[in-house]
C-alpha cells in the first residue's frame, strides 16, 4: 500500500501548493495552455477534414485520399513527427507543434466522416433523391444527420488523441500540462509528476464528457434510437 | 397520362432494361407493370421520374416529355414510393410526411396541417405523429411512405413494390386501403410488382414485361386472364387463371331462392329439400340443418350479393356441406341462397365469356 500513500502525498503537496495555482506556471495557466493548444489543432482538423469527408463520401470521388490518410496515421510516429517539425520550424512559434497534431488528427475524423456520409442506406438516399431533394439538400438534410454520431465519434477520438499528444508536446520547449510531468521527471519532483497526470487524465473525461453531451444535442433521436424521448 | 414511346433503356455495361417499349398509363387509372424478377420494371418506373435517364424514345407526361423538366422540379410533382418506404429516420413522421410540402416553401403550420390530414387519410392514429420511424412497424412505416408520396397532392404516384416487405395480412390490408384511396383521390398510378395476383387485384390495366425489358401484353385483368396473348403470359399467370377470372364475374345476375331459409325455433316441420338454412331473429343466418339429421346445426359461408365476385360465392359454397352458399346484404341479412345448381349456371355462363 505504499506506492498509494505516496501518491496521495504527491497529490497533497501539489495541489496544496498554493504557488502552483498562480502565474505563468501555474495550474489554471497550463490548463489554458493545453486546451488552447488541443482546441486550436482540432479545430483546424476539423474544418480540414469534415468538408473533405463529407465531398468524398457523398460524390465517391477522391476515396483514394481517404484510404492514404487512413494508412498514413497507422504509420507516423506521434512523437517523430513532432520532433521533426520543431527542427524543422524551430519552437518560436506554436506552430510546428499544431501543424503535426493538426496532420494526426485529420485521419480519423476524415475515415469516419467518409464512411459515415457513404454508409447510409441506398434506399434512403434514393427515397431522398426521389421525392425531389437536390444533391446538396440530400447531404445536407438527409445524409449528414443520419451520419452524425459516426462524423462525431471521429472527431472524439481525434480530440482524445489530440489531448495526449499535446502532452508529449512538452518536450519541445512548449507549455501545457506536460510540462509537469517532463520537467517533473527532470527534476525528480514526482509531486508534479502525479499531480500533471492527474490533471491530463481528468481533461481526457471532460473531453469525453462534452463529446457524450454533443451527442446528446445533436443527434437526433430517431437515429440513436433513444425511445423515452418526446 | 403517362406515355412510354419507343422506350429504350440500355446501361453503360450493355444490359438492355428495357427495350422498345411503347406503353399508355392512363390517367386517374392504376397501371400495373408486372413480370418476373429482372424484366425492367423498376427501370421503366425509375425512367418516369428521371431517377434514370432513357436511352432511346420519349416519356410523356400529359404530352410534356419528362426530359424536358428539371429531375428535382419533375420529382416533387410526382409521388414516389419504394419497398422499404425510406423514411427519413431522423425525422418525426409528421415531418416524414411533410417532406415535399417543405421543399415547395410551405410554411410550417400548413405543412404538419396537411401531413396530419394525410396521416388519418392513410388510417394512422394521429399520435404517431411524434413518433420517429423505427417506433413503427413495417406496415405502419409502408402506410407513412404513401402519404409522404401524397403530401403535395401530386396527380401522378409511382409505387415499386410497396407491399412487398410486409406480411400478407397486413399486404392484403394495405392493398385494400390503396385501392380505397384511389376511389377517393384518382391519381394516375404506376404499380410496380412482381406478384400477379397483386397485379390483377390492383391494376385497371395490366402490363405484362418479359424479360428483357419487352412487353408481352398490356390488358384489363380480366381479359389477361381470359385472352393471354401468348405462352408466357399463359405460364406467368399461373394454373389457376380459371378460378381467379371468377373474381371479375358478378353475383348480381345470380338466381338465388328464398324459400329454404327456416326461422330459429321454428325448424322441425317436414320439408322436401335436403338442406334448410336457420335465420335468427335480425334475419342473419345461423346455420344448416339436414333433413336427414335434424336438430344438428352444419357451417355455412357467406357472400355479398352483387358486390362479391362469383368467387366468393363459390368459396362460400365450399365452406359448408350443402354446397350452397348464402347471399347477404349490408347488414349481414340474408337475402337468399344460391343453390349448386344457381352456381353451376352462373359458372357455364362466366366459362362462355
Ligand atoms: N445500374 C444498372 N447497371 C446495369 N444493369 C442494371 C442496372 N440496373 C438494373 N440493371 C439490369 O437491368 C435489368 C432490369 O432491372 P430492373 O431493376 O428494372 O428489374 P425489375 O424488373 O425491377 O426486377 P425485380 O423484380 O427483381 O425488382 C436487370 O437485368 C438488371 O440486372
Ligand atoms: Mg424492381
Amino acid at each position: 500500500m505504499n506506492w498509494l500513500i505516496s501518491f496521495f502525498a504527491w497529490m497533497g503537496e501539489f495541489f496544496g501548493n498554493g504557488e502552483n495555482w498562480s502565474g505563468p506556471g501555474g495550474i489554471p495557466m497550463r490548463l489554458l495552455e493545453h486546451l488552447e493548444f488541443s482546441a486550436l489543432a482540432l479545430l483546424l482538423a476539423v474544418l480540414v477534414a469534415v468538408p473533405l469527408g463529407l465531398v468524398i463520401g457523398h460524390t465517391g470521388r477522391g476515396e483514394v485520399l481517404v484510404v492514404i490518410s487512413a494508412n498514413l496515421a497507422r504509420a507516423l510516429p506521434t512523437l517523430g513527427l513532432l520532433v521533426m517539425f520543431v527542427l524543422l520550424l524551430g519552437t518560436a512559434s506554436i506552430w510546428p507543434v499544431i501543424i503535426p497534431l493538426v496532420l494526426l488528427s485529420v485521419p480519423p475524423i476524415l475515415v469516419n466522416t467518409f464512411e459515415g456520409i457513404k454508409g447510409v442506406d441506398p434506399d434512403l438516399r434514393d427515397a431522398a433523391y426521389g421525392m425531389g431533394l437536390r444533391g446538396g439538400q440530400v447531404l445536407g438534410r438527409v445524409l449528414v444527420p443520419v451520419a452524425l454520431p459516426l462524423i462525431l465519434l471521429g472527431c472524439r477520438l481525434s480530440a482524445i488523441q489530440v489531448v495526449a499528444t499535446t502532452t508529449v508536446a512538452a518536450y519541445t520547449g512548449l507549455g501545457g500540462l506536460g510540462r509537469y510531468v517532463i520537467d517533473g521527471f527532470a527534476t525528480k519532483d514526482y509531486a508534479g509528476v502525479v499531480g500533471g497526470s492527474v490533471l491530463i487524465v481528468l481533461f481526457a473525461l471532460v473531453v469525453q464528457l462534452l463529446f457524450t453531451l454533443a451527442q446528446r444535442v445533436t443527434v437526433s433521436p430517431g437515429v440513436s434510437r433513444r425511445v423515452n424521448v418526446r | 397520362m403517362i406515355t412510354f414511346d419507343a422506350v429504350t433503356k440500355r446501361f453503360p455495361d450493355g444490359t438492355v432494361a428495357v427495350d422498345d417499349l411503347t406503353l399508355e398509363a392512363p390517367t386517374g387509372e392504376i397501371t400495373v407493370l408486372v413480370g418476373p424478377s429482372g424484366c425492367g420494371k423498376t427501370t421503366s418506373l425509375r425512367m418516369i421520374n428521371r431517377m434514370i435517364d432513357a436511352s432511346e424514345g420519349k416519356i410523356l407526361l400529359d404530352g410534356v416529355p419528362v426530359q424536358s423538366i428539371a429531375p428535382p422540379t419533375l420529382r416533387r410533382g410526382i409521388g414516389y414510393v419504394i419497398q422499404q418506404a425510406g423514411l427519413f429516420p431522423h425525422r418525426k413522421i409528421v415531418d416524414n410526411i411533410a417532406t415535399v410540402p417543405y421543399l415547395l416553401g410551405w410554411d410550417r403550420k400548413r405543412a404538419r396541417g396537411r401531413a396530419m390530414e394525410l396521416l388519418e387519410r392513410v388510417g394512422l392514429d394521429a399520435a404517431l405523429a411524434g413518433r420517429y420511424p423505427f417506433q413503427l412497424s413495417g406496415g405502419q412505416q409502408q402506410r407513412v411512405g404513401v402519404a409522404r408520396a401524397l403530401a403535395a397532392d401530386p396527380p401522378v404516384l409511382l409505387m415499386d413494390e410497396p407491399f412487398s416487405a410486409v406480411d400478407p395480412v397486413v399486404r392484403t390490408t394495405l392493398q385494400e386501403e390503396l385501392l380505397r384511396l384511389q376511389s377517393e383521390l384518382n391519381k394516375t398510378i404506376v404499380f410496380v410488382t412482381h406478384d400477379i395476383d397483386e397485379a390483377i387485384k390492383l391494376g385497371d390495366k395490366v402490363a405484362v414485361l418479359r424479360v428483357g425489358g419487352r412487353l408481352a401484353q398490356l390488358a384489363a385483368p380480366k381479359t389477361l386472364l381470359s385472352e393471354p396473348s401468348d405462352d408466357f403470359v399463359r405460364e406467368f399467370l399461373g394454373h389457376d387463371r380459371g378460378i381467379r377470372r371468377l373474381q371479375f364475374v358478378s353475383t348480381e345476375g345470380l338466381r338465388l331462392r328464398t324459400d329454404l331459409t327456416v326461422r330459429q325455433g321454428g325448424e322441425g316441420g317436414s320439408s322436401e329439400e335436403p338442406w334448410l338454412l336457420v335465420v335468427d331473429e335480425q334475419g342473419g343466418p345461423v346455420g344448416w340443418i339436414a333433413g336427414a339429421r335434424p336438430g344438428e346445426l352444419e357451417p355455412f359461408g357467406t357472400f355479398l350479393y352483387g358486390r362479391d365476385s362469383m368467387r366468393s360465392a363459390l368459396d362460400a359454397a365450399l365452406l359448408s356441406p350443402s354446397g350452397c352458399s348464402v347471399a347477404v346484404d349490408d347488414e349481414g341479412k340474408v337475402v337468399g341462397v344460391a343453390t349448386r345448381e344457381a352456381l353451376d349456371e352462373a359458372l357455364a355462363e362466366a366459362a362462355d365469356g
